[in-house]
């Protein structure tokens, strides 16, 4: 094959050479504290207490799998996983599914301002610029029992106790503060598309809602694909929204936050188990993702009839890359 | 099987966590591949020169003037002040930190009172010479808080109890001078309170119910208040007896009765003294720091000049007991010149430190003379009360999984309290829990 032998060719291991200090940063950063991650997620601490002295015996003792057994049956060390699981992907599926929408409409507005574009624009991103954990505590304010929230409804919602409430104030958080963000992603994509295609539909006479389906979303759909798929990838490992506004309630418990919780208890293992579950789980959404939609994270082309062609040097590589990492 | 090969922890967790969760867990790096004895870790006491004392946010600055003084008197022992972030979880994760790295960087901690049994067992502290330190001195149920398996290993610098804050004009209003000496006494003050014109409104009696460490506090007092524990002097759960139900009872009939509204679910601290200080609660249980706050003058709260101290009220004719708070001394394992170590808690605990302290800060001090010094009582004139509330009240349970084990009591009694179990068959479960977390 013309590719095999290019790489192995004296301008390949050219290549490879410069390749190098990439490889071994990645090596070091990424795959080091992960195939550690892996090994540690295989231990328990011990916590035997010596009945006569109090003192606890000292060392980790290797049990297999038994940290991922606890997580998926949720008993022992991996009480709460179910809830946790559960919880990660409603915030996602949800939460996701109303910012999405909610974007591609600030980003039609902010598209579409005549005047003050700039104030609407800033505006709009404002909720995106403020720290989570500040938000977070903003929004606590607002679902506090006497708070602005309960006010407006005027009925007291209990929104930081255990129940639907609390998933919902969560989710409303979220929305908040991360609408803007497909919003301002989608807007780019919006100013990329050339006002003549609109005069084109306008003569052939296009209301505006066929305007929409028929050339706006297709248009944007590269870009809002890559939007998406970031906030799917963000939300899955949500973690200070939660933890502070609602602290330890169950109905607020993230994946992150368990292993969080584990690692503060000194229990690594657990907490590492929880990590690599998550990284799973992420990963196989997002391979599902790109795979179904055909996200194009890589920036390789920005229309159909150039992805085809990006597809077809696609193998090459990765070919070149899996090798190279294991030289 | 033990391992042979113990990965670095910073490592592992900095890739594990996959980035969300990095806040806490950056700061629990270091090895933990030692095989302790059956011994606490053992102090060499002769050793003298500069350590570093590591604690809190000195917020007041009055820490900086007691070290001063300290090093002008010892200038080849000096003590350096590592100031710690405020967050009590944020402080114990660099602590833990540090003593898995085996890191000599800390000689003295400020430990909070829950983590002595924790900090003793992993031998992350030693054990430490009673004689050495003024513990006569000191009110014997705070120096309780420092012990483990009967070996001293901190020393209270301060301490805490809850208090019962309420409205003198609506008690009287009610036609009674008395604050109420149980729960059943104060339910059935709260129904005489709401016939009054000033009080129809109330909403009864506040504390925090929310799910955190407060509700840990909550079952504690209550267990005692009631007559029980929630663990034996044998460190055995008991959490199923007829005397703790009782106590954790009383509260969920005030929740059913409507005498605590169902808002206090959400009440924290601050919470709760929010809406004592808007004048919606007839009844506070909170921390002594509410008292300045709830007199204060400039319009901040609507109850100044209305309200007074007693202690918290008991489950039928026992006397009520709040759960002990409050900051420890120890040393630490890793520590230099653990002599200058010692003599600067002795120093810390000394009662003219503790006075100036209380006066500057407001919190409650270890040593029990300063509770009958004029000059304090002239600025808290509810410090008896406190240190009648101090004497009386309990520790929180002296245990090694004390994380797994406060989350577990929170789960029961926020479950009780917010109605979705009885009292018995949660407790009957906590029981269970506990039991398969001690073995």
């Amino acid at each position: 094959m013309a590719v095999k032998s290019r790489l192995f060719g004296a301008e390949s291991r050219m290549a490879y050479l410069l390749l190098l200090p990439t490889l071994i940063l990645l090596a070091v950063v990424v795959g080091f504290p992960l195939v550690l991650s892996i090994w540690q997620s295989f231990f328990r601490a011990d916590d035997g207490v010596d009945p006569e002295t109090g003192l606890l015996q000292q060392g980790d003792t290797f049990v297999g799998l038994q940290n991922y057994a606890d997580a998926f049956t949720s008993s022992g060390a991996g009480a709460g996983f179910w809830n946790a699981f559960w919880n990660t992907t409603l915030f996602t599926v949800v939460g996701v599914s109303i910012e999405t929408v909610l974007g591609v409409a600030m980003a039609l507005i902010m598209a579409r301002a005549l005047r003050a574009t700039g104030l609407i624009r800033a505006s709009i991103l404002i909720p995106w610029a403020i720290p989570t954990v500040v938000s977070a505590l903003m929004w606590q304010l607002i679902f506090d029992a006497n708070g602005i929230a309960n006010r407006l409804l005027n009925y007291q919602v209990l929104w930081t106790t255990e129940g639907w409430q609390a998933k919902a104030a969560v989710l409303i958080a979220d929305i908040w503060k991360t609408a803007p963000y497909i919003g301002l992603l989608t807007l780019a994509g919006l100013q990329t598309i050339d006002e003549q295609v609109y005069e084109a539909a306008k003569v052939d006479g296009a209301g505006r809602w066929r305007t929409f389906w028929s050339i706006t979303l297709p248009l944007i759909r590269p870009v809002l694909v890559v939007a998406v798929l970031f906030r799917l990838l963000d939300a899955m490992r949500m973690f200070d929204l939660p933890y502070v506004l609602l602290g330890k309630l169950r109905s607020g418990q993230t994946l992150s936050m368990l292993a969080q919780d584990a690692a503060t208890k000194t229990d690594y293992g657990m907490a590492s188990a929880y990590s690599m579950v998550l990284f799973c789980y992420i990963c196989l959404v997002a391979f599902l993702f790109i795979r179904l939609l055909g996200a194009d994270v890589l920036g390789e082309s920005s229309t159909r009839t150039k992805k085809k062609r990006a597809k077809g040097s696609k193998p090459k590589r990765l070919v070149t890359t899996s090798e190279g990492s294991m030289a | 099987m033990s391992s042979g090969f113990t990965p670095s922890r910073r490592g592992v967790l900095a890739a594990g966590t996959a980035g969300a969760a990095a806040l806490g867990l950056a700061a629990c790096g270091g090895d933990k591949s030692s095989s302790g004895g059956a011994e606490p870790a053992q102090g060499n006491f002769d050793e003298r020169g500069p350590i570093t004392f590591a604690t809190g946010k000195d917020t007041s600055g009055k820490l900086k003037e007691f070290l001063e003084k300290w090093n002008s008197q010892h200038p080849d022992e000096k003590v350096t002040l590592s100031e710690l972030p405020e967050s009590a979880d944020e402080q114990r994760a660099q602590f833990i930190n540090n003593a898995q790295a085996k890191s000599d960087a800390f000689t003295v901690l400020g430990l909070d009172v829950v983590w002595t049994a924790e900090f003793a067992a992993q031998q992350w502290v030693v054990e430490l010479p009673e004689d050495k330190f003024p513990l006569k001195e000191l009110i014997p149920a705070t120096v309780e808080t420092g012990r483990y398996f009967k070996k001293l290993y901190a020393v209270p610098f301060t301490t805490n109890a809850e208090l019962l804050f309420y409205r003198k004009d609506l008690l009287s209003a009610a036609g009674t001078e008395e604050a109420p000496k149980s729960f059943e006494e104060m339910y059935q003050l709260i129904d005489e309170i709401r016939k009054s014109p000033d009080g129809k409104d109330t909403l009864g009696f506040g504390s925090q119910y929310s799910k955190y460490e407060g509700l840990t506090v909550q079952l504690t007092g209550l267990a005692k208040s009631a007559g029980g524990a929630l663990f034996d002097d044998q460190g055995k759960p008991t959490v199923n007896t007829p005397d703790v139900i009782a106590g954790v009872q009383a509260v969920r009939d005030g929740f059913d009765s409507k005498h605590i509204p169902k808002e206090a679910l959400t009440y924290k601290e601050e919470e709760s003294r929010q809406a004592f200080q808007d004048g919606k609660l007839a009844f506070l249980q909170n921390w002594p720091y509410v008292w300045e706050l709830a007199q204060n003058e400039d319009g901040s709260s609507s109850v100044n000049g209305k309200i007074d101290v007693a202690p918290i009220p008991g489950v039928g004719d026992k006397p009520g007991s709040s759960t002990l708070g409050g900051l420890n001394y120890a040393i630490s394992a890793f520590g230099k010149n653990q002599g200058t170590a010692v003599d600067f808690i002795a120093f810390m605990a000394a009662e003219e430190q503790q006075k100036e302290w209380a006066i500057a800060t407001a919190q409650a001090p270890a040593s029990a003379a300063v509770y009958e010094d004029e000059e304090v009582l002239k600025k808290f004139p509810f410090f008896p009360t406190l240190k009648e509330a101090i004497d009386g009240g309990t520790p929180r349970p002296q245990v090694v999984k004390y994380g797994d084990v406060t989350q577990a009591i929170q789960e029961a009694g926020y479950a009780v309290f917010s109605g979705e179990k009885e009292a018995k068959a949660a407790m009957d479960e906590l029981q269970k829990q506990l039991e398969s977390l001690e073995s």
